[in-house]
């Protein structure tokens, strides 16, 4: 009776019993899920995200894995990635750029697919897409390095001569012949992986690389001092210091010494 | 023989004596066919190139116009901190508003491919004899829910597609299956040996969801003839959901014998099997009890006079 009243009733008992059994089930696998979640963050370097794709952590937020930029890729360069097989969280969008790069379609129509955004509708023009960056991985291999004209990488860039140029110096193995390097600018690289896919050797010497891996960050507080002064117009710190010169007299003068000569 | 000795191969035998086969597995047909042609609207597209539907049941447009997007995947985007495109928010809102009216749980027993593999999971447990087994409590999977929800929020991703079998099975076929057949195959097991309708009836989120769904929903079954009822039990046998019969069925008077149950997928089981044709699909409004009108006497009146 006094149970009853405080409201400890068996079934009340029962209902609170059944809730934490399901609350407590549910933690646990919620966990694990999370654990998984938090694992298909990492995508393996050679899988690129579509033109256009958010930043990782928000794509795997935004892309609902239907498969429509799939669907409407020309070239068949994107596939869905399968569970346990493709390493890209299951069901995402990508590709690889040494099977079938992105032909960087003018209309984006992948992009244009996206029903939910997962792939940046902001992204206009294909030449701003960063999917990756080009990185000359191995110039032992290449065979422009080794003295060749080989250039094949450079003459398929769609952005030639701005993403890849061909950087000429002397051949001192031969010493009478030059070297073509190609070099990659990021700042024009779409990560389209036309390079990779066309690169001559058995494993390609130039490969498409996530940025996150490709590139460097400057610390926040270097400053270039060539680029400040252009933008200053002038010397940051003015012209050459005249400092008083010095050594041209003894630092002591001995007592006495003065009008001696 | 006796109500407690009766096997599943048994169940819907009176009404297969009296209907035919095709008579008491009618809808059970129609569902196959459903099913089978959800798939393969998807299916004409990457097989013979009929690009009538594109992408899958996440999210699809058909026709070149017609956006439609899983509600419950969209859902999980916003938890997951991402604003999502106006596509998919159409999308989205016609599939929430078709199910909302027509039928919630109409997902669960008619499109999702899932149904296929747990139903022969069931036949085999029943045909084997099988015990019921674990069986948490049917309010778990609104837990698994919140779950889901609360795992999309703290990891920032579209959580439950990472593991969800429903999806699973649908791109698997449509675009590759990689290891998601292991998904698959782990809910059958689990249906067959763990826990009878242990996924569909317990577990699943997406069921969870478009029971949700199912809350004022038009299209119904009524065990509109429950007078003629002979406590059969095959009803009870073969519904998935068997705890939305009792009050429709049982019920007298005034009481309706339309089934309100959300938890109802309306999979016309119930009406395949019976062979007194106690159950037809009939709209939410339709609420007189047909028992009073046609004179029979209600189900509990007919027991206590025996």
């Amino acid at each position: 009776m006094t149970d009853a009243r405080l409201g400890r009733s068996p079934t009340r008992r029962r209902v609170l019993q059944d809730a934490a059994r399901a609350a407590g089930g549910c933690a646990a696998a919620g966990l694990l899920l999370s654990l998984y979640a938090v694992e298909a963050r990492e995508l393996p370097a050679e899988a690129l995200r579509p033109p256009g794709a958010l930043p990782e952590p928000d794509f795997l937020g935004a892309c609902v894995r239907c498969g429509l930029c799939v669907r409407d890729c020309p070239y068949d360069t994107l596939s869905l990635a399968e569970l346990g097989r493709d390493g890209a969280a299951t069901g995402t969008p990508y590709f690889t750029a040494r099977s079938v790069p992105c032909e960087m379609c003018d209309d984006i129509p992948c992009v244009a697919a996206c029903p939910t955004g997962a792939l940046d509708p902001g992204l206009e023009t294909i030449d701003d897409a960063r999917m990756g960056v080009a990185v000359l991985v191995d110039q032992e291999h290449c065979l422009n390095y080794l003295g060749l004209r080989c250039d094949v990488c450079y003459r398929v860039c769609p952005l030639v001569d701005e993403a890849i140029t061909l950087e000429r110096s002397h051949n001192t193995r031969t010493d009478s012949h030059a070297i073509f390097a190609p070099t990659v600018h990021a700042e024009a690289c779409t990560g389209c992986g036309k390079c990779e896919k066309s690169c001559v050797l058995p494993e390609a010497a130039i490969k498409v690389l996530p940025t996150r891996l490709a590139r460097a960050e400057a610390a926040d507080h270097y400053r270039l001092g060539w680029e400040e002064k252009e933008k200053a117009g002038a010397p940051l710190v003015g012209d050459m210091i005249d400092l008083p010169d010095r050594g041209f007299e003894p630092a002591l003068k001995l007592p006495g010494a003065e009008g001696v000569q | 023989m006796t109500a407690n000795a009766k096997t599943f191969a048994v169940a819907g035998a009176e009404a297969i004596a009296t209907k035919g086969w095709f008579g008491a597995h009618k809808y059970l047909i129609l569902r196959r066919l459903s099913q089978a042609g959800f798939l393969g609207l998807f299916l004409l597209g990457p097989w013979f190139g009929l690009w009538i539907v594109k992408g899958n049941l996440t999210s699809s447009l058909t026709l070149g116009v017609l956006p439609l997007t899983d509600p419950l995947v969209l859902l999980q985007t916003f938890a997951a901190g991402h604003i999502p495109a106006l596509t998919a928010i159409l999308g989205a809102g016609i599939v929430a508003a078709i199910y909302a009216a027509v039928g919630g749980r109409l997902y669960c027993s008619w499109v999702c491919p899932i149904n296929p593999v747990t139903d022969l999971a069931h036949w085999l447990h029943m045909r084997l004899g099988l015990k019921k087994g674990w069986q948490p409590k049917r309010s778990t999977r609104y837990w698994v829910l919140t779950m889901v929800f609360v795992v999309s929020l703290a990891t920032g991703t579209v959580a439950w597609e990472l593991v969800n079998p429903v999806s699973m099975a649908h791109r698997a076929v449509i675009f590759g299956a990689g290891f998601a057949w292991m998904i698959v195959l782990a809910v059958f097991f689990f249906d067959l040996f763990v826990s009878r309708h242990g996924w569909c009836g317990h577990l699943c989120p997406v069921g969870a969801f478009y029971g949700l769904l199912n809350e004022k929903s038009v299209l119904r079954v009524s065990a509109a003839n429950r007078g003629a009822c002979d406590d059969c039990m095959d009803c009870f046998e073969i519904c998935p959901e068997a705890h939305v019969i009792t009050p429709a069925l049982r019920g007298t008077g005034d009481a309706t014998p339309i089934i309100t149950h959300r938890d109802c997928t309306a999979c016309g089981r119930c009406i395949d099997v019976c062979s007194q044709d106690v159950f037809r699909f009939t709209h939410r409004f339709a609420d007189r009890p047909v028992d009073a009108v046609d004179g029979a006497e209600p189900f509990d009146a007919k027991r206590r006079a025996a």
